[in-house]
């Protein structure tokens, strides 16, 4: 179990307000990721749900219980670190068993616990080691190793996979995504990366200066972005935004459209540009266009090959149904 | 090139007879005493006796007839390890909450601390003497472990407080995550992590301990006397009788003399904050 309600929480470091008012409900057994850019306190709620910070106002509970005054240790979660946190005095197998005989468990118990956790995260030749002589990824592992030892209520991860080089990245985000499926336990994680986000949550949380600016699934936040600033964070390459002549003339005052829904031709289109950048992946081509009166640069996907260079003239015409549209407010009208 | 092999010549020879001309010339003072401790009192006031005389045990056998030794020194020992403990009793927590739980007043507390070195131990003579005796403690280890404790917390907490702020928080935060409450937290991850750190600053403080004369001095006369008086009782009012006074200074210093030696990579350690690793 591991439903976590946020109500009226607030954080202020000495004077600075970090978090405003905020509401927020994570459903047992969800896979909850909080997403925004730097410093936008994603790691301070993070901190506060695991009690390592204090609220200044509001309340948190989990499975009904209040526990804004209960230190972490009590609060049953597990929290995984960016720097990983090991116990650089302890071996694996001691780093690993170390809630669980601070649990008070007794000695077969843990042994028997920590090799199937070591087991199945691949450990098992290094369970004596001690962390300095282990791989980023492998200290990776061993934090996981010690957070599902002891079945918490929910995992709290922040940024756990941002020191791994990209392959050991994808590699990870796999495992964890199929840890949740097995395990079916809470869990929150914090991460910059929109593509974590997309590919893991079942939901999104979406933070701005400790602002919630929307909540949703991948596909939610991706079809019907709240605002200007989800829509312009969520999707990779970046949505295109622009208002002025253009936008009003859609009939609003900002309008959106992603880099895979606008169309592309060499002889006619919605708008006219010049190619700066044609990247080319294979499988798809990422065009930059300048020069169209929208935005500085106007970025489209294609799928497949198409054979543009620099300089050359291009029109483009976005998919209609697929445009985003937002009022002066910067929010979403349909 | 010329520059480089110069240096690593200096490396290879310069440097240590410059360490070794330092290092004897800190340590003279204890020879001098060691060979003084072997000399009749009429030799060791003699120049021309300076190096060469002949050696006698009389002023050892004299310590042993006249002066219960081994008192003064059971008394040095009791209360140099009870102060270090008590000291890093108290010193390891308050260390560990300033460094990993600071607030507002941290600094200024950790200045506080620093300040009450500054101030001269003889403006509070009195006071304390009168206190002593008002409480009925005078002459007593009681005092002596406590104003030992309290005059080395200072340095105890600081030197601890360096070595914990090494300590990445986060291995702290994960050790509160894993369910270990305040104690555990300084049991389980502190003391492990900073053995090193703690077991130096606990060698320095027993040594401040040990050496301590100004306070022992005055505020015994028998009970709780140790080496320090029984140097101090040596400066005879009928004259210096240096070769005596060597013999009580050499067996005063010689347990913590050999202590050091043993101990020299921790106390280095130590005294340089952990910056020579
Ligand atoms: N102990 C502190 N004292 C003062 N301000 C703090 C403290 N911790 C965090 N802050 C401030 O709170 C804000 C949010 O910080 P937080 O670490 O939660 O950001 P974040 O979203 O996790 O960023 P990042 O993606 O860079 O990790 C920042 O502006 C930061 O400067
Ligand atoms: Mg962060």
């Amino acid at each position: 179990m591991g439903r976590i309600v946020l109500n009226n929480v607030t954080k202020s470091f000495g004077e600075t307000q970090v978090i405003p008012p905020l509401d927020l409900t994570i459903e047992d057994g969800e896979f909850a990721v909080f997403v925004g850019p730097s410093g936008c306190g994603k790691s301070t709620l993070l901190r506060m749900i695991a009690g390592l910070e204090d609220l200044t106002s509001g309340d948190i509970e989990i499975d009904g219980e209040n526990v804004t005054e209960t230190p972490p240790s009590k609060r049953g979660l597990a929290m995984v670190f960016q720097s990983y946190a090991l116990y650089p005095h302890m071996s694996v197998r001691k780093n690993i068993g170390f809630p669980l005989r601070m649990e008070g468990l007794d000695q077969a118990e843990i042994d028997k616990k920590v090799e199937a956790a070591a087991q199945s995260l691949n450990l098992m030749d290094y369970l004596d080691r001690k962390p300095a002589a282990l791989s980023g990824g492998q200290r990776q592992r061993v934090a996981i190793g010690r957070a599902i030892v002891r079945n918490p209520s929910a995992f709290l991860f922040d940024e756990p996979l941002s020191n791994l080089d990209a392959a050991l990245r994808v590699g990870m985000r796999l495992e964890i995504s199929e840890m949740h499926e097995r395990m079916k336990t809470t869990m929150i994680y914090v991460t910059h990366d929109q593509v974590e986000a997309m590919t893991m949550a079942d939901k999104i949380v979406v933070l701005q200066a400790g602002v919630i600016e929307q909540v949703g699934s991948p596909l939610e936040l991706y079809h019907k972005p709240r605002n200007v600033f989800v829509a312009g964070f969520i999707g990779s390459p970046k949505m295109n935004i622009f208002s002025g002549p253009a936008a009003e003339a859609l009939g609003a005052h900002t309008v959106g459209i992603r880099p895979e829904h606008t169309d592309v031709s060499m002889t006619e289109g919605t708008w006219k540009g010049t190619v700066g950048v044609a990247e080319h992946l294979g499988s798809d081509t990422f065009i930059h266009v300048h020069d169209t009166g929208l935005a500085d640069m106007v970025t489209v996907r294609i799928s497949g090959d198409i054979s543009v260079k620099h300089g050359d003239t291009i029109y483009l015409t976005p998919q209609a149904d697929q445009l985003h549209k937002f009022d002066a407010q910067g929010m979403r009208v349909e | 090139m010329a520059i480089v092999a110069q240096s690593s010549k200096f490396g290879t020879y310069g440097r240590p007879i410059l360490a070794w001309a330092v290092g004897l010339l800190f340590f003279f003072p204890i020879f001098y005493m060691v060979m003084t401790s072997f000399k009749t009192d009429a030799d060791a006031v003699k120049p021309e006796f300076l190096f060469f005389f002949t050696p006698t045990l009389d002023n050892y056998l004299n310590m042993a007839e006249n002066y219960d030794y081994w008192r003064f020194a059971k008394n040095s020992v009791i209360t140099a390890v009870l102060a270090t403990v008590f000291t890093m009793f108290v010193g390891i927590p308050a260390a560990y909450a300033m460094a990993f739980n600071p607030s507002r007043a941290t600094k200024d507390v950790l200045m506080w601390m620093l300040s009450t070195k500054m101030l001269p131990a003889a403006a509070v003579l009195y006071p304390m003497i009168y206190l002593a005796k008002g409480i009925g403690l005078y002459d007593t280890k009681v005092l002596i472990v406590t104003v030992l404790s309290l005059i080395n917390l200072p340095i105890a907490i600081w030197m601890l407080f360096t070595y914990f702020k090494e300590i990445p928080k986060d291995i702290i935060e994960a050790g509160k995550m894993d369910g270990v409450n305040t104690w555990g937290e300084i049991k389980e991850i502190l003391v492990p992590l900073a053995w090193g750190g703690i077991a130096s600053t606990a060698l320095l403080i027993f040594i401040f301990c040990w050496n301590e004369a100004y306070w022992t001095v005055r505020l015994t006369t028998i009970d709780a006397a140790t080496l320090s008086k029984l140097i101090e009782g040596n400066r005879a009012p009928e004259g210096l009788f240096f070769g005596r006074l060597s013999a009580v200074s050499t067996a005063a210093v010689g347990p913590i003399v050999v202590l050091g030696w043993f101990c020299q990579k921790q106390l280095v350690q130590g005294l340089t904050f952990g910056a020579v690793k």
